[in-house]
């Protein structure tokens, strides 16, 4: 997920954590040359297509920027390899039987990297500067639900919700900054967007423009001096550059696509300078319906699309059979994700049937569906720079035209998307991809008490049953209970098909066979970065 | 009208003939025409034809140049590329040459205040990186054929500008010109009928010149992702397409690049063979 | 000279009207407000902060006045901020960046003209020879290749395949540590293939230039009187045509400046290296006005200087002005 935006940006609202992967993994390959001896030093150069653009990540809502902080920054909570919630800058933490407290004890002795210490001042400053609306924050929303915030010692720190809240906990994985040098001042104006001050393995050294950001290690950091002295983050903003910057050395890691991951990397030179891993993405892709267009306010319409739409074959086509069939918004394989739900599997025979029970039948001249003497067209609206949903879109194009849909697609540009036509609801149909977070609260996307400008539940479904189920299942802190919830919401836009679901793609990241310690889990492989290391002998940077 | 077609017979196909690159890039642009008339004789698939089970195939006897990311026929699509490249260069270019010559004509003719302004106006117009005014006014509006064509076209016209403003200068005092005016004939009139006609040349040229040139500006918009959008096959949204596979699926950006490069190149050679057949000096 | 150049200079302030002019109706051809854009961003500003943006970019005055705000601004070389999620000034934008374009693109034009002035003399003096027919075609070439095909067919060949050169960005890591040569070095290494590549593609129009020049100037009659007079070819080449051959391409020199200029968005984007030619391409995309509008008027403003610079070294070539009577 990294370069250019892939999902909404306000979306990262939902994710604050998901800036790296995560699922279950298939085998990587294991690493051609043995272990070696663990040693500290050398550089790991990452490639990216997208000059990060505000280091102070609440103020950030581009995936480089926040590649960047996960290294300089620590939250109060994190997510394991195993996407459990343990404690980061919180040694331990306790949630009230009632559920509506949860208490922080942080770990004492942490420093900034500029010497100073880290207390609960930090946080209540993280928590009020978030809160306050004049500061340009994208990720206010989970911390409105927070009744009272208080800090009784220097090391312990306590949110109190005035009803339960599940996703509570996980909101406070967010990055905690450094109260010593922000409060009082104006944290959009702070000189910290570009020489930020963490608390977290790696300190921010310089910033060259458009050339590249390096971080160096930070020795006092509190789980341990990471092995890698240096990572630097260049910008490359074109892709076929980068690819070739990897082959030659020149980075060290970059995410691959389909093609390069199946088709241009199997050479026996490839696989002995790198590894490549693949594991599902935290993120589904899904055609989206305004649904308060009259075209799609019938739910034939929409499961006739669906039942239009040959899932198999997109994946095919654009993944290389590298990723999943959707069904609903979850991952497969995660807690929340129901297996089976009733479907449309592609069938256009059923389709048609459909079409032809809500008005629409086939034109003689040329197969062309009318209803009312008006053809069957829309718009399909995507953003550029994603080469696979503008694939998607012209399969899905093909597909539908052979039902007698005429469909055109248009790209855009993803600040205008936004702005022009997803904010003010001026589109008819979109190709677009939703981050999957590790908490199943989906609240945002389906309420329709979310539908209003810039509210991300943009296509407008309304469903009573949903919003309850919604609202049950963010206000208890019981699994089997929430799952119930979860469960039904599936089946309910199973049968609705409010977006046509299509694909979560696989994550393919490839790293240079030199980095050792890499351990591919359901977080993906960056959640143990500080113990990523370069054998001496074959050390490339010299500190 | 006498002066030109007994011009054209005699000097200028003279010696227009005797340049083999100039008849070679005549011969390719001929072909290029016939090619986009009969594209869809030629081209053996639908350009739009996805099987997302056979993508990124090399060359065979069922594809002759492979099959590109979502399995279409890449000879289809550069067949078809050839008509969308064509008709970019043509239309941008008649859009520069329409409003180049209108205003070389009447800053030519009319000399003065009228002259001075709009003269300034070309001076500035050449002042801006030509690029960066394509770019920001596709980004702003949207990258559709026409606005590609339309504003390759603002941005190019102001050679024409000059050449056909200097050659009516040195028409305008010819003998033939006053004989029209002294007797009575109109401003259009003269404008038209007979320095038009005169002017004709230096812009058949600058024309033939400009089309190459806005066919690679069309593909390095393409690169950047605001060419011409598929499915709409160009030459530069192909060869953009198979920029990131250049070692393994060659085959995808091979034959638009050549595609590209050597129908630019046959213009250049066509466009320069003419104005060395028309120039009088070089061949004194 | 004192009295053409003071002409000269006047000449500019219409000009630079114009620019500024035409760059303020590119940017209002968009639809939308560019505060749109901004708030879009970062979508919890407030109404009140939103007030405060249009009232800084005065979007709540009529166009003519929003236009003389903006010059008023632009006087002081204050473009404003970026819409960017930075935020930051647009001049420091710039100036971060134009160092780098303009040096690149000087090296540009220094090789171009370099080679080009050459080997258009040498297509004249051989003229239809093979010499002459191999010139055309390899400056046509040069011409004719996409210059992004042509940049990654380059990086793969000896980047990748052979090793001999890095593939993008201008320095390697660590070269701050290197020695000054070895510093000079290395960032040689990395101009080779974006330089090189960006002078093929410009060598056509100047050497064709050239070559006709050189081929009128040939005809003239005082070359044939010199050639009359005995003098080796060589002489007649060299001493009499090249230099009224020269002249005129004085006067390119400035025209040569946009079209680097714009052609560097390319070279940027591709070789990864910082300039203001990537940095434009960014502004754009995310619609980010006051960079955009900054750049175009930057940009517009170097061909002005360039084509002054030209002037001012074709007066001092030409004696008819050195003397005064221009």
């Amino acid at each position: 997920m990294r370069g250019r935006a892939v999902t909404l940006p306000v979306l990262a609202a939902l994710a604050l954590l998901l800036v790296s992967c995560n699922g279950a993994g298939d085998t990587p390959p294991l690493p051609s040359r043995g272990p070696g001896i663990p040693a500290y030093g050398d550089t790991l150069v990452d490639g990216t297509i997208g000059e990060p653009s505000n280091l102070i990540p609440i103020l950030a809502t581009d995936s480089a920027s926040h590649d960047v902080a996960a290294l300089v920054y620590n939250g109060l909570v994190k997510y394991d390899k195993d996407l459990n919630l343990v404690g980061d800058l919180a040694e331990s933490f306790e949630v009230s039987r009632d559920g509506l407290t949860i208490t922080f004890h942080l770990r004492r002795g942490v420093k900034w990297h500029d010497g100073a210490g880290f207390t609960s001042r930090d946080v209540l400053y993280t928590y009020r500067v978030i809160v306050d609306p004049r500061t340009p924050t994208a990720y206010a929303e989970d911390f409105k639900q927070v009744k009272k915030v208080e800090a009784p010692d220097p090391y312990t720190f306590r949110a109190s919700y005035a009803k339960p809240f599940a996703p509570a906990l996980a909101s406070w994985g967010t990055t905690v900054l450094p109260a010593h040098l922000l409060e009082g001042k104006d944290i959009a104006a702070s000189p910290l967007a570009r020489r930020p001050v963490g608390t977290g393995p790696y300190r921010f050294r310089e910033w060259v423009p458009g050339q590249k950001v390096v971080l160096e290690s930070f020795h006092d950091y509190f789980e341990g001096r990471p092995r890698i002295d240096r990572y630097v983050y260049r910008i490359i903003p074109d892709t076929s550059t980068m690819y070739m910057e990897l082959k030659a050395g020149g980075i060290d890691m970059m995410p691959l696509t389909p093609v390069q991951y199946r088709r241009q990397t199997d050479t026996p030179d490839f696989t002995a300078r790198f590894n490549k891993y693949r594991y599902p993405s935290a993120s589904y892709v899904y055609l989206g319906y305004n649904l308060r267009n009259p075209l799609f306010r019938d739910k034939r319409v929409r499961q006739a699309l669906t039942s239009a739409i040959d899932k198999q074959e997109i994946i095919q086509g654009v993944l290389l059979g590298m990723g999943q069939v959707a069904h609903g918004p979850y991952k497969p394989g995660t807690w929340a994700y129901k297996d089976r739900v009733k479907d449309f599997p592609y069938d256009p025979e059923k389709a048609r049937a459909l079409l032809a029970g809500a008005g629409w039948k086939p034109r003689p001249s040329d197969g062309m569906l009318v209803k009312d003497g008006r053809p069957f067209r829309f718009t399909i609206l995507t953003n550029q720079g994603n080469d696979q949903r503008l694939k998607t879109a012209q399969i899905i194009q093909q597909r539908l035209r052979a039902v007698g849909i005429e469909v055109k697609i248009r790209v855009l540009e993803w600040a205008s998307f936004i702005t022009h036509f997803i904010d003010k609801r001026n589109f008819e149909a979109v190709i677009l991809g939703w981050t999957i977070t590790p908490d199943p609260d989906i609240y945002d996307v389906w309420s329709s008490g979310k539908t209003g400008f810039k509210e991300l539940n943009f296509v407008g479904f309304r469903n009573a049953e949903v919003d309850a189920l919604l609202e049950r299942g963010r206000r208890t802190f019981d699994t089997a209970e929430r799952r119930a919830c979860y469960y039904r919401i599936q089946d309910i836009l199973a049968e609705e098909q409010p977006y046509t679901f299509l694909y979560v793609p696989d994550a393919l990241p490839t790293v240079n066979a030199r980095f050792r310690g890499i351990e591919p889990a359901p977080a993906g492989i960056s959640y143990n970065f500080i113990h990523w290391y370069v054998p001496k002998e074959e050390q490339v940077y010299s500190p | 009208m006498d002066f030109r077609t007994s011009f054209f017979y005699t000097v200028f196909w003279k010696r227009f003939r005797r340049n083999r690159f100039a008849l070679a890039g005549a011969a390719v642009v001929a072909l290029l025409f016939i090619v986009s008339l009969c594209a869809p004789l030629i081209a053996p698939y639908d350009p739009a034809a996805i099987d997302a089970y056979r993508v990124l195939l090399p060359p065979s006897a069922s594809h002759w140049m492979g099959t590109d990311e979502l399995g279409r026929d890449v000879f289809t699509r550069v067949i078809y590329g050839t008509r969308i490249s064509l008709y970019v260069g043509f239309v941008a270019v008649g859009i520069a040459v329409a409003i180049g010559t209108l205003v070389g004509l009447i800053s030519g003719f009319y000399g003065g205040w009228i002259e001075s302004v709009l003269m300034r106006f070309v001076d500035i117009m050449l002042c801006f990186p030509t690029f960066f005014l394509i770019l920001a006014v596709i980004a702003l509006l949207e990258p559709s054929i026409w606005n590609i064509m339309l504003i390759i076209g603002i941005t190019g016209w102001m050679g024409v500008a000059r050449l056909v403003r200097a050659e009516v200068l040195s028409i305008k005092e010819r003998d033939y010109i006053m004989a029209a005016r002294s007797i009575g004939a109109s401003d259009i009139r003269i404008l038209l009928l007979h320095i038009l006609p005169n002017a004709a040349a230096p812009v058949l040229v600058a024309a033939t010149l400009g089309v190459g040139g806005a066919i690679l500006t069309e593909s390095a918009l393409s690169f950047l992702g605001i060419g011409v959008q598929p499915p709409m096959p160009s030459w530069g949204n192909i060869l953009t397409s198979g920029k990131d596979y250049l070692e393994f699926a060659w085959w995808l950006s091979l034959f638009p690049g050549l595609a590209i490069l050597v129908t630019v190149l046959a213009y250049n050679l066509l466009g320069e063979g003419i104005r060395d057949a028309l120039d009088p000096r070089i061949h004194g | 000279m004192i009295a053409y150049l003071i002409k000269r200079i006047l000449l500019l302030i219409p000009l630079l009207f114009g620019i500024t002019l035409i760059t303020f109706a590119v940017i209002h051809l968009a639809p939308g407000e560019p505060v749109d854009m901004q708030i879009a961003m970062s979508p919890k500003v407030s109404a009140e902060s939103r007030q405060r943006i249009r009232e800084f970019y005065g979007l709540d005055k009529p166009l003519h006045v929003q236009y003389g705000l903006w010059l008023g601004r632009m006087a002081r070389l204050d473009f404003g901020r970026s819409f960017a999620p930075d935020n930051r000034p647009v001049t420091d934008k710039i100036a971060e960046r134009i160092p780098v374009t303009l040096s690149l693109n000087i090296i540009a034009l220094a090789l171009e003209f370099g080679l080009a002035v050459p080997i258009g003399i040498l297509a004249a003096v051989r003229r239809n020879t093979l010499v002459d027919k191999g010139i055309t075609v390899f400056v046509f070439l040069g011409f004719a290749v996409p210059t992004f095909w042509l940049a990654l067919l380059l990086m793969y060949l000896f980047g990748v395949k052979l090793g001999w050169l890095p593939i993008s960005g201008l320095h390697s890591l660590g070269s701050e540590r290197l020695g000054t040569l070895a510093w000079f070095w290395d960032l040689a290494k990395h101009l080779v293939l974006p330089v090189g590549v960006a002078t093929f593609g410009s060598l056509a129009g100047l050497s064709r230039y050239m070559r006709s020049t050189m081929l009128e100037v040939i005809r003239q009659d005082y070359i044939t009187t010199a050639r009359a007079k005995g003098l080796s070819e060589r002489a007649v080449i060299f001493r009499h045509a090249l230099r009224n051959a020269l002249l005129p391409v004085i006067t390119l020199l400035g025209f040569s400046l946009p079209g680097l200029i714009g052609g560097s968005v390319i070279f940027e984007t591709i070789f990864a290296i910082p300039g203001m030619g990537q940095l434009f391409y960014q502004g754009v995309m995310m619609r980010d006005y006051p960079l955009v509008m900054g750049i175009l008027v930057i940009g517009a403003l170097l061909t002005l200087v360039g084509n002054l610079l030209a002037d001012i070294c074709y007066s001092l070539a030409d004696p008819r002005i050195r003397h005064g009577k221009a």
